[in-house]
């Protein structure tokens, strides 16, 4: 009955989760209570280890706070403010959610384009392809703030510089599963294509676009979260308006613990989620092929 | 098929269009539109030249393995000579895109400067970090094989970790570990851990069992189980999270730099020269984060080269 239990996956994840939840408690009262420490012999004044304990998980500006205090305000900036109000976590994740979408939308049609491209043209591909590869190794994030700044320069502002860093960042792991996928339809079903001596053109709409749908929604999991990590550091600059990513600078100036903690779990959230979607979208249209194929 | 004449040709239109941007003055563009017309003969004397060449290379000669690299340097010479051309041409401002030929005086004049925000960046932080976090999860990995239960905990969390902007913690492990290099290797060793465990723990599951059953045979030792048959096995995944890593590890020191950072490095280097519209270091900079990432990149894909020589995905007859 026990060893049930303990081979349950619930009951892993829950067991790991509240030793993670113990552990962010006693690491709380130890950087908190090394803080409150210092400041009392500062002050010259005496302290008991109670009193350190009974200020540690009410600090103001913690170093770490305690989940609770992170769930505390959580709630304030999510449900007891309007969503129009710039202080409401909802009102920037839509703005960091705006740019994620329309930067994944765009570098997953860019992948795709340069996927097809690349598995009919001989040439496009060895001279794209390992440009394509080098162009990961880049760290395209670093030069994130510069596209923003720059971009800004010329009066192009909001939501399209940010969308560019997501492309940049999702067109990568589409391109190189599409190139896969394309070129992964049975051979058999390639002959055949040829037996009715169809054109390119109707062997991809009819059958290497089908092969190469598994691969395509594998791919698109991961752009998506490179497309929300994308965005979230465009948002760092000075000059972004609104954003998660300009709470977790701001947070990060003024010593807002908190606030940079419930900015990380929104974001948290909101990765998950779209992957999650993503998923769900790709049960449901593969599904109609029989199974969700897993490559 | 080869055509000297029609080749000589080619080269002469790029030849051409790279004296006229070395020697024209800014703004020629502006000035007389008609030389425009050039990119025409030029993209055209491209594309041949690339189509010849990658028929060369696919033809099975002795200097197949010289023509090969060539294609993809013609094409980014000529992307290199697009960015100049058009820059120079129009006279782009250098504070929206300096000229390739500006960036690189740059660097080439920076190059202490530009040396110390390396090593402070890439040779302490990320290099510590990169270390620190492959190991721990390359180790928890071999835990977690063992056993069904952290597998099933960690499992989960690891693919919850990978939908999620790990990067955000930056401005944390900068007030936790203060601003030197410590804590960009403190936010290297939380990206970089989870690919590795996820990685290794596939790895080590795809053995197959009759190899695991041939080794019981032999009464093999669980330390020689372990590195004749579950190390071998497990290493290619291991060097494509090591491969994945070496590049999230430079972004994440970077992107660090970013939220606090003593007067020296990468990140720090880029932000103070936007501050200061001194775009041709900037991008100088960003030339040394390439170089480093592609060769660290390189040197891994080498290193999986001679290591797995005798994996199938490696060895010559299924080489794609």
């Amino acid at each position: 009955m026990l060893t049930k239990i303990i081979e349950k996956k619930w009951f892993a994840l829950v067991s790991l989760v509240l030793a993670l939840l113990a552990l962010w408690y006693a690491a709380a009262l130890v950087m908190n209570g090394k803080q409150i420490i210092q400041n009392y012999e500062r002050k010259h004044q005496t302290w008991t280890y109670s009193q350190v304990i009974d200020q540690a998980y009410t600090v103001k500006r913690p170093m770490l706070p305690a989940p609770h205090q992170v769930a505390i305000e959580l709630k304030k900036s999510i449900f007891d403010k309007s969503v129009t109000s710039k202080r409401s976590l909802i009102y920037h994740a839509q703005i960091t959610l705006n740019s994620t979408l329309l930067g994944f939308a765009l570098g997953s049609l860019l992948g795709i384009l340069i996927a097809i491209g690349i598995v009919h043209n001989k040439t496009l591909e060895s001279s794209l392809m390992p440009w394509v590869i080098a162009s990961q190794t880049i760290p395209i994030l670093a030069i994130a703030p510069i596209i923003v700044v720059v971009l800004g320069a010329i009066n192009i502002t909001g939501v399209v510089p940010k969308a560019i860093i997501s492309m940049y960042l999702s067109f990568f792991p589409v391109t190189i599963a599409m190139a896969k996928g394309l070129r992964a339809s049975d051979t058999l079903h390639e002959e055949l294509m040829y037996t009715y001596n169809a054109s390119a053109k109707q062997v991809f709409w009819k059958l290497r676009w089908y092969s190469a749908q598994p691969y395509l929604f594998a791919s698109l999991k991961v752009a998506i979260a490179a497309a929300l990590v994308g965005a979230i550091v465009a948002e760092l600059p000075t000059g972004a308006q609104g954003g998660l990513g300009s709470r977790l600078l701001s947070g990060s100036y003024y010593g807002q613990t908190e606030q940079i903690w419930a900015a990380l779990i929104v974001s948290a959230l909101l990765g998950s989620i779209l992957v999650w979607i993503v998923g769900l979208v790709e049960k449901r249209l593969l599904s109609r092929r029989g199974g969700p194929a897993n490559v | 098929m080869f055509n000297p004449i029609k080749t000589a040709i080619y080269i002469a239109f790029i030849a051409l269009q790279l004296g006229l941007v070395i020697t024209a003055d800014v703004g020629f563009y502006q000035q007389t539109s008609a030389l425009l017309l050039l990119w025409f003969a030029v993209i055209f004397a491209v594309t041949q030249l690339l189509n010849q060449l990658t028929l060369a290379s696919e033809q099975e000669t002795q200097y197949a393995k010289f023509i090969k690299p060539l294609v993809p340097a013609l094409f980014a010479f000529i992307l290199l000579l697009v960015w100049e051309s058009i820059v120079k041409g129009f006279a782009v401002s250098p504070i929206l895109l300096p000229t390739p030929s500006a960036i690189f005086g740059a660097l080439i004049s920076n190059i202490p400067t530009l040396w110390a925000d390396f090593k402070q960046t890439y040779l302490k932080a990320v290099l510590a970090g990169y270390i620190l976090g492959s190991l721990s999860g390359f180790i928890v990995a071999q835990w977690a094989v063992k056993s069904l239960f952290l597998r099933n905990g960690l499992l989960p969390l690891g693919n919850f970790m990978s939908a999620i902007p790990i990067v955000g913690i930056a401005p944390i492990m900068v007030m936790w570990f203060g601003f030197d290099w410590q804590s960009k290797a403190a936010v290297i060793v939380v990206m970089t851990f989870f690919p590795m465990f996820i990685n290794t723990l596939a790895g080590l599951q795809s053995v197959d069992p009759i190899h695991k059953d041939l080794m019981h045979t032999y009464a093999a030792k669980k330390s020689q189980i372990f590195l004749k048959c579950q190390l071998p096995q497990a290493l290619p995944f291991i060097f494509n999270a090591l491969k994945l890593n070496s590049t999230l590890a430079l972004i994440g020191a970077i992107v660090a730099e970013f939220f606090g950072t003593p007067i020296v490095g990468m990140g720090f280097r880029i932000s103070t020269e936007v501050g200061r519209m001194n775009m041709d270091m900037v991008w100088a900079t960003i030339v040394v984060a390439a170089i480093a990432g592609s060769l660290s990149y390189g040197a891994l894909a080498l290193l999986e080269k001679s290591l797995l020589f005798w994996h199938p995905s490696l060895r010559s007859g299924s080489k794609r």
